[in-house]
């Protein structure tokens, strides 16, 4: 049975694209067979994020249009076996995706037995964030706990309510998690950011994972290596969490209070 | 909490943020699911109403209530009051 996700948000600069990557390895270091998409077709960034830009050779709309076989445009990945990519395309062609060719990718990789696809959206809420979700069996929604990111957010959980197949076939819509990023305790604390709870509140929805703000987030895109492969990172176990709670394990949330700081930090810190 | 931020009295603004959020979301999650043409329907009637009364566009409120069997499109417009003598 393969399970379609749709990584999506929204606003744009949230997260969506490092999240999709990370979950994406995190489920195939569990062996499992992943596809993640890149469905920003003329702003392709998932390859740099994946570290695979110098094997792009085909891309999504060269399947569509039958320039290639899938398994030629499909990038293995050198770290993780079962994990492969499909990079985005750079044309301008904003029609290039089409919601038939897109399901007919789709199908070929269910027929190929994938465990799951990653549908990473681009931002905004047009055709190619439409069709990131359309055919999804399960959202992940990237918020930053700031507001216009909470909005769009909501915007975005409308349109999974009624733009996207299993909506219009009954099929008991699309299940939703929330995921947070770019979360800072201290300023939570300090009650100049929004909470986990506040979030979760507004938008009425079931929280798969809370990602602190860290250094190691930029550190990875830079090397191209997906951040929930940085063992040591905050960043990292947040993701891992987050890929069990997608496989149902029941794990509480953490890194959602302040790291524990010195004695002078504390004095004299803002 | 360090010494120094107890001397800055800041309000806090997620709270704020919150607040607003609520506010927006409920607002905007009632007018989904409706039909689409009800904002343009909206934006039309402000601009009949506007050519008799000068009103606010704020005070035209249009909602679409749907109860057992039927759907009621309400409207409600306040108008700005006379300004004395």
């Amino acid at each position: 049975m393969t399970e379609i996700i749709v990584v999506t948000s929204g606003k744009g600069g949230v997260g969506k694209t490092t999240t999709s990557a990370s979950m994406a390895c995190g489920l195939a270091r569990r062996g499992k067979r992943v596809a993640v998409i890149d469905f920003d077709i003329g702003l392709r960034n998932l390859d740099l994020i994946m570290g695979c830009e110098r094997r792009v050779v085909y891309d999504f709309v060269n399947v569509i249009n039958g320039d290639c076989t899938l398994k030629q445009a499909l990038i293995k990945d050198k770290r993780l076996e079962t994990l492969h990519v499909l990079a985005a395309s750079q044309t301008r062609d904003k029609d290039a995706l089409t919601e038939d060719g897109v399901r007919r990718v789709l199908d070929e990789l269910i027929a190929d037995a994938f465990d799951y696809i990653i549908c990473d959206s681009p931002a905004g809420i047009e055709k190619g964030a439409h069709l990131a979700m359309y055919f999804a069996d399960r959202a992940v929604v990237v918020v930053n706990p700031e507001i216009s990111s909470v909005r769009d957010s909501d915007r975005i959980l409308g349109l999974l309510a009624s733009k996207t197949h299993r909506s219009a076939n009954g099929n008991g819509g699309v299940k939703e998690h929330l995921l947070l990023t770019r979360y800072n305790p201290r300023r939570v604390a300090n009650g100049e950011m929004l909470s986990v709870e506040d979030v979760k509140e507004i938008l009425g929805l079931d929280v798969i994972g809370v990602v602190p703000e860290s250094p190691d987030v930029l550190a990875a895109s830079n090397a191209g290596v997906p951040v929930i492969l940085s063992d040591t990172s905050d960043a990292a176990a947040a993701y891992q969490d987050a890929v069990a709670r997608l496989l149902g394990e029941e794990l509480p949330l953490r890194f959602l209070d302040e790291p524990k700081r010195g004695f002078f930090a504390r004095m004299f810190g803002g | 909490m360090g010494l120094l931020s107890l001397f800055r009295s800041k309000p806090n603004s997620a709270s704020i943020a919150k607040e607003r959020l609520r506010i927006i979301v409920a607002q905007e999650r009632g007018g989904r699911g409706g039909p689409d043409y009800l904002p343009l329907l909206r934006r039309e009637l402000l601009q009949v109403i506007h050519k008799y009364v000068n009103v606010d566009p704020e005070a035209v409120q249009i909602n679409l209530e749907r109860e057992a069997g039927h759907e009621v499109l309400e409207l409600s417009v306040a108008l700005p009051q006379k300004p004395p003598g």
